[in-house]
């Protein structure tokens, strides 16, 4: 289980390079993201190396932000990769609110973040399922 | 033309004399049968017998809106709910509106000022009059109805909106006479050129526009683009509804009609009555009202008295038109939005911080409001749907409430001005 990051920006200039900019002055390094954006807002989502430490800046700057439970799976770098797992997790029964893409990768593998209802139990019925989840801290320090 | 010209041109001192016997009597009246006014008139040791001249009146208390909530719904009439024709209700602060009641009497009177008024505006009985106002609650649609049908004319009670179907109607049935909010009109002319409708399809000749303030430079905008007479008419529901006052064909102030009226201007933050030709608060006591007398209503509107005589040859006095409010209300398309109503809703809603900015802004001709309102840090999850869900709440409830739609915009935390002092929660971005 990994802590994403999300926070609430106003579809308005230079706001996105504010948050980046607040997150690498104080060190934070953004290891994946997304924004899931309506006509005026958007909710940035984030795994860095140390969210705790990101969340307590953020919201020293006056952010809306909340820490959520996501998970990182792997997934083979090959066309169908991605395929393969998603119908896995069809089988499983687990349904997958939103994904992004990793930035970087395992030796093995490519990554994903998905985010999926009471990740908790999910992660043995993916493990079980065959696919390998990543622990936190492994994410952070990649 | 006048469409009572014994009232209308009445000399100033018989007008005089018909004021202070109705003001003695409405005095006597709601003393006797409304509680409020017996409780006021106790409260600062005044009896009805101490009203014996014009200039005494200054003696009266003033009547809030606030007083109108606080006897919610009926608890200001004067009269039994049996002998209540009709009611009518602006949109309320908390949700609870500001009642008003007519008796028959009341709307027979209603009727003539609206007659008269319309007459000023160029209402004759061969007019074709469309009533684009609301009708319902609002006194709007009906205040005009019933004064055009008083004159005879052929009255088209088509109520607001749907623009396209009121410009077939404007053209098919031969309008002579448009009444309807000065933005609407605007919004008819700049429609009209779009769809190609040329003016000479057209036969409107006079325009009476209401319900908001508009400039001088409004009326001009909309002289040449309509090609119509345009005069402006005032009133408000607490009072009467439209027709307490209306320009006549001078266009230069609106006489108010004093054999129903006793009009004052005051400072407002003093109380204290100012001499004609002053800028100030208008104040307004009704003098035939049976289901609502009202005693010095402060309008929060700010105008300018004037006795100078007309060239129309009423005699009646003149108010400059509206020049501004003493109070944060908004008109917005012709219904009167008070911030504190978006807040009471922002509140109740929850999931925003109690920080909102309103910003009122004309998009061609159409009045359009946006309300800011700030996430709440602690409310905000990693949900969209959630934050769309907010955003519509607070929509359909500012729909339900104020009866206007407003674009819902939620913005960052710490995001909208913070003041230490007065701040400032609307942007009015309109030129009127």
């Amino acid at each position: 289980m990994i802590k994403q990051i999300s926070l609430f920006l106003e579809n308005k200039k230079g706001r996105l390079a504010h948050v980046c900019r607040v997150l690498g002055n104080e060190g934070i390094n953004i290891r994946a993201l997304s924004i899931a954006d309506t006509t005026d807002f958007g909710v940035l989502r984030l795994i860095v190396n140390n969210p705790e430490k990101a969340y307590e800046i953020l919201k020293a700057h006056n952010f809306a932000v909340s820490m959520t439970d996501v998970l990182a799976m792997e997934v083979a770098d090959t066309p169908g990769g991605l395929a393969g797992t998603l119908e896995k997790l069809d089988e499983a029964e687990i349904n997958v609110e939103y994904m992004y893409a990793f930035l970087g990768t395992t030796s093995q593998a490519a990554l994903v973040i998905i985010r999926v209802e009471n990740p908790e139990k999910a992660v043995s019925v993916i493990r079980r399922a065959g696919i390998n989840i990543l622990e936190g801290e492994q994410v952070y320090s990649l | 033309m006048y469409w009572n010209q014994h009232c209308e041109c009445m000399p100033q001192e018989q007008l005089a004399a018909v004021q202070l016997e109705r003001l003695k009597n409405i005095v006597e009246r709601v003393y006797h049968d409304v509680p409020f006014y017996r409780s006021k008139f106790q409260e600062i040791g005044l009896e009805p017998a101490e009203i014996n001249t014009l200039d005494d009146l200054t003696k009266l208390p003033f009547t809030t809106k606030q007083d109108l909530r606080d006897n919610y719904p009926f608890r200001m009439f004067a009269t039994s709910l049996s002998d209540i024709v009709r009611v009518h209700a602006s949109s309320g602060t908390t949700g609870k509106p500001t009642v008003v009641g007519y008796t028959r009497s009341d709307l027979n009177n209603w009727s003539e000022l609206m007659a008269r008024s319309l007459t000023c505006g160029g209402t004759i009985k061969n007019s074709v009059i469309q009533i684009a106002y609301g009708y319902g609650l609002f006194t709007g649609g009906f205040g005009f109805h019933y004064g055009a049908e008083r004159i005879g004319s052929t009255v088209i009670p088509i109520s607001g909106g749907n623009t396209r179907r009121q410009l077939m109607i404007m053209k098919d049935f031969g309008t002579t006479v448009l009444a309807c909010t000065p933005s609407y009109a605007i919004h008819l002319a700049e429609t009209w050129e779009n769809l190609g409708i040329e003016r000479s399809e057209l036969k409107l000749q006079h325009g009476i526009f209401g319900a908001e303030p508009w400039s001088e430079e409004m009326r001009q905008e909309i002289e040449k683009r309509l090609g119509i007479s345009a005069v402006d008419i005032y009133g408000l529901s607490e009072v009467i509804g439209p027709g307490v006052a209306c320009e006549c064909q001078a266009k230069n102030g609106l006489h108010i009609f004093e054999d129903h009226f006793i009009p004052e201007i005051i400072d407002p933050v003093t109380g204290e009555s100012l001499p004609y030709g002053e800028e100030g608060e208008l104040v307004i006591t009704t003098l035939t009202k049976e289901a609502l007398p009202i005693l010095r209503y402060r309008t929060r509107d700010i105008s300018i008295l004037t006795k100078e005589p007309c060239a129309c040859g009423r005699t009646h006095v003149r108010m400059h038109k509206v020049m501004g409010r003493t109070d944060d209300m908004l008109v917005i398309r012709g219904v009167n939005v008070f911030p504190s109503q978006v807040e009471s809703v922002i509140l109740e809603i929850g999931g925003t911080e109690p920080h909102y900015l309103l910003i009122v802004d004309r998009k061609g001709s159409m009045d359009e409001l946006e309300v800011q309102v700030e996430v709440s840090p602690e409310m905000f999850s990693d949900q969209v749907r959630g934050l769309e869900d907010l955003e519509r709440k607070i929509r359909h409830r500012l729909q339900s409430l104020l009866g206007i739609s407003a674009k819902v915009k939620l913005v960052e935390p710490h995001s909208l001005p913070r003041s230490e002092g007065k701040i400032q929660r609307v942007i009015d971005r309109r030129k009127i």
